[in-house]
């Protein structure tokens, strides 16, 4: 008993000594032990703390794989080959980064659904909205340098596509593609930048994002499935939220579990079918990069399908391609201004009317069509016949469905002030 | 870098010539069959390591597949000295490039780009065709410059213009089914050789998800446990 | 608790109590008791998760399969070295020593075991077992030693002639520039040395009688 006594004072007198010197136990509190996030989170709510586990993951594996992997036009393709076959656990790390790097889109495309089902962007979540939205765009950058790593046919004519649309830019845009590549068209000195972008300049701007964006979450507090703020009811004499719970233990039980839900899903692809079907890794860049030669047929990944087929969809104006560019550019942006978009009087999808609900559910509709319509050729259903000068079919369901897509923008104002809002509880439901 | 990307924005999908009926079936895989493997590895070495090289596969991955160290030092190991070295080829690219137009691709990693089926359709889909610089022409690769390399095996198929349908003009020194057969357990390697750890990841695979099951039993009894609490 | 619950199901003011409650209470002995027997149970199970999951992390480190083949044993024609001289050969990218001593520098060996720290070659981890022997040879004169120091791994300098810069009593070896180990003709180490450790005898053995490979163990003969 005395013995066990004296360890506790032990470890009181370190942490003692260690809080006044550094904010520890303040820090543990205010961001797990006390911070009091609304009880009636539900599935959507994983996907946050999914997100940070799916960075974790890729940063580590980053690392490993950097150990082997050289970004050299001439050694690149050899030495991913190198790491699947030489490398001790190699396999696994590599397989482990190309899964990673398309379930880090699933889990943040759920998180940001939770956010606009939930109405987590409005105010006073309106920086942690923009936040994300910040970590979303470096997010593709990531993927996007990233996926010229390989120096397959796929990376190698996927960059030079993306690049070529700056090239769209009037009057500067040459100038611009050629400065990004460093060269004539992508090469060796393209690669060795994207390399320098992909290990390290994205992947401190994504940290820094990651922290503002906790950071200002714990400020104002979690929102929740019923967008009642919890903080407005609180226990008189303690000032902890009525429907608060501490995130730590409950939550980090509760996200533990959903972490090893997600793992199998993630073991059962990496070991069982890490090509995804041609969607994780795709066939033909298992071909090394050619630059003689394109694809028959080159498509993006897909986590940029829909973006790829909105920008397939705009047609040239005056000769320029730069209008699709443009909206392709808008349809990632236009995320930004959800905040002050949406002007129900509620928040939570909960307590809309059928009006939102029937423009959302026309969004998710569009958001998969135009993903899938990203993924195959714009002939893939044919064409009309010549009363409508022989249109392929896709292109014009994507243009459809481009509008669509940013109508749930544009006209969301007027739609969210004109619909018919159930009313709000006080209270969160729970049970 | 506009037409580029006028190009690239829509390259129609390259539609299969229509061949014989028979020719899309699938390949006959199975990673397992050692016996198999050991047979399509000694074709591959024998016809394909002459003008293709298989730079990323080692020859010692031949002792997963259940051959010697001795069976492959003495009747496999043409190209290299050491049981470590890869599949060198010994022809130079650019001679390569002089004599059919095109270098001889790398094969290592055929399987994973084109596919098991593809190959075995095209490895079938050899006819005559004296419009083409080798004299051969094929059913899934239009113009192809490889000649025919097995033609003494299978024999020589000319393509009926009318049904589209390939026929056998002179049999081979195979019957059209060990034809098959054979060509088979030289994608079945092909196969192997473009992924030789799958087998290994999926029988870790296993393992890794019933431990996870395990975790998930307790990590939702934990959870159960402290979500007691809550009203 | 009791009481919170007996507050909840009285009928006057019911509700208000209600809306004041937190939505957590304090556990029971017994729930506390369960959750520390769980949380330890996952917690061990998931950190040999974590372990396990280390390995391929960790042994990616290792020398690859290219390593290893560009690690293969060697072979060595050792005819031409004349007796009394010395070539040094690369495996694994390390220098290996092979030493054609002549009668008179194998029998001296002998003779200042007292001035060696192991001349017995006791350290089992610095030679093969068949040369753990006087000469620490399979061939009596034919020396293969790997050329770094076991202090902290330069390549000594051979000084196979007697004397010379190394003193009168210098019977030839090879002598550290780093920190001035010293070691005899067949990679013993001198007392007095910063290194710990006889100079590392490679696995090695012979074809036929000239040729020597180095990276692979004699077979066992019976």
């Amino acid at each position: 008993m005395a013995e066990k006594k004296q360890e506790t004072d032990m470890l009181t007198a370190t942490v003692g000594w260690i809080d006044r010197r550094f904010p520890l136990t303040s820090t543990i509190k205010a961001h797990l032990t006390e911070y009091y996030a609304p009880k009636n989170f539900n599935f959507w709510y994983f996907f946050g703390s999914l997100a940070m586990l799916v960075l974790v993951m890729q940063i580590l594996t980053g690392i490993f794989l950097t150990m082997h992997y050289k970004p050299s036009a001439t050694e690149a393709f050899a030495s991913v080959e190198y790491i699947m076959r030489d490398v001790f656990g190699g396999n696994i790390i590599r397989y482990m980064h190309s899964t990673g790097a398309s379930m880090f889109f699933l889990v943040v495309y759920l998180h940001m659904f939770r956010g606009i089902i939930y109405g987590s962007y409005r105010a006073p979540r309106e920086l942690i909205w923009l936040f994300g939205v910040g970590i979303f765009l470096v997010l593709m950058g990531e993927a996007f340098f990233g996926y010229l790593l390989p120096w397959g046919q796929m990376s190698y004519w996927g960059a030079q596509v993306i690049t070529s649309l700056f090239g769209t830019v009037p009057f500067i845009g040459p100038d611009i593609a050629e400065w990004i590549r460093g060269d004539y068209l992508t090469s060796d000195a393209t690669l060795n930048r994207f390399f320098a972008f992909h290990v390290i300049a994205l992947p401190l701007v994504l940290l820094g994002l990651v922290m503002v964006h906790l950071v200002a979450l714990h400020e104002v507090g979690s929102n929740n499935p019923d967008g009642v703020e919890i903080k407005e009811k609180k226990d008189k004499k303690t000032g902890i939220p009525l429907d608060g719970i501490p995130f730590h233990p409950y939550y980090t039980v509760k996200d533990l579990l959903g972490v090893v839900v997600f793992l199998m899903v993630f073991a059962a692809i990496v070991f069982f079918a890490p090509e995804m079907g041609g969607y994780f890794l795709e066939h033909n860049n298992f071909i090394p990069a050619d630059s003689l030669k394109t694809p028959e047929h080159i498509a993006p990944v897909w986590y940029f399908t829909p973006y790829y087929s909105i920008l397939r969809a705009i047609p040239p104006i005056m000769n320029s391609q730069f209008p699709g560019v443009a909206a392709m550019g808008l349809s990632v942006m236009v995320f930004a201004l959800l905040p002050w978009l949406d002007r129900s009087p509620v928040k939570s999808i909960r307590y809309r009317g059928t009006l939102y609900k029937r423009w959302l559910a026309a969004f998710v509709v569009s958001f998969f069509v135009l993903g899938y319509l990203g993924t195959v050729p714009s002939n893939v259903w044919g064409q009309f016949g010549d009363w409508a000068g022989g249109a392929d079919v896709a292109t014009v369901v994507a243009r459809v469905f481009t509008a669509v897509y940013f109508l749930f923008f544009i006209l969301m104002p007027w739609y969210t002030a004109r619909d018919k809002t159930k009313p709000v509880p006080e209270r969160v439901t729970y049970k | 870098m506009k037409k580029l990307l006028i190009i690239t924005l829509w390259l129609p999908m390259f539609a299969l010539a229509a061949g014989g009926v028979d020719i899309k079936v699938q390949a006959p895989i199975n990673v397992n069959d050692h016996a198999s493997l050991q047979r399509g590895a000694r074709t591959f070495i024998n016809n394909c390591l002459n003008c293709h090289s298989a730079n990323y596969m080692r020859y010692n991955r031949l002792l997963d597949i259940g051959l010697s160290k001795q069976e492959i030092e003495e009747n496999l190991l043409f190209a290299a000295d050491k049981i470590g070295d890869t599949m060198q080829v010994a022809m130079d690219p650019a001679d390569a490039k002089k004599w059919f137009g095109v270098a001889p691709p790398d094969l290592t990693l055929a399987v994973r780009a084109k596919g098991a089926d593809w190959i075995y359709a095209y490895m079938r889909g050899f006819y005559k065709d004296d419009t083409t610089p080798s004299g051969w022409n094929n059913v899934v690769f239009d113009k192809v410059a490889m000649p025919h390399v097995l033609y003494e095996l299978q024999g020589e198929q000319v393509l009926n213009h009318e049904t589209h349908a390939l026929e056998l003009a002179k049999p081979g020194k195979l019957s059209p089914s060990e034809y098959n057969a054979y060509v088979g357990d030289l994608v079945n390697y092909m196969a192997y050789m473009a992924e030789p750890a799958k087998a290994q990841r999926q029988r870790i695979g296993l393992w890794v998800l019933l431990f996870l099951g395990v975790l998930l039993v307790l990590m939702k009894k934990l959870k159960a446990a402290y979500w007691k609490d809550i009203k | 608790m009791a009481d919170q619950k007996a507050s909840k199901r009285k009928p006057v003011k019911g509700k208000q109590e209600q809306d004041s409650t937190l939505s957590f209470q304090q556990p029971s002995p017994e729930d506390v008791g369960k959750r520390k027997f769980l949380t330890f149970a996952t917690a061990a199970v998931g950190a040999m998760g974590a372990l396990v999951g280390s390995i391929p992390f960790v042994g990616s480190m290792r020398p690859s399969e290219r390593a290893k083949a560009a690690g293969a044993p060697v072979e060595e024609d050792i005819s031409n070295i004349a007796p009394g001289t010395i070539k040094t050969v690369e495996w694994r990218g390390q220098p290996v020593w092979i030493i054609n001593r002549t009668d008179e520098m194998t029998a001296d060996l002998a003779k200042h075991n007292d001035q060696l720290s192991d001349p017995m070659c006791d350290v089992e981890s610095q030679q093969p077992v068949y040369c753990k022997n006087a000469n620490r040879a399979i061939k009596p004169n034919i020396g293969v030693v790997v050329g770094l120091c076991t202090h902290l791994g330069c390549s000594p300098t051979p000084k196979i002639e007697e004397g010379g810069d190394m003193g009168e009593n210098w019977s030839g070896g090879f002598f550290c520039p780093c920190h001035g180990s010293k070691f005899d003709l067949a990679g013993r180490v001198f007392k007095g040395s910063p290194a710990p450790t006889n100079l590392v005898v490679p696995p090695h053995s012979y074809s036929d009688d000239d040729t020597l490979v180095i990276g692979v163990e004699t077979k066992v003969e019976a």
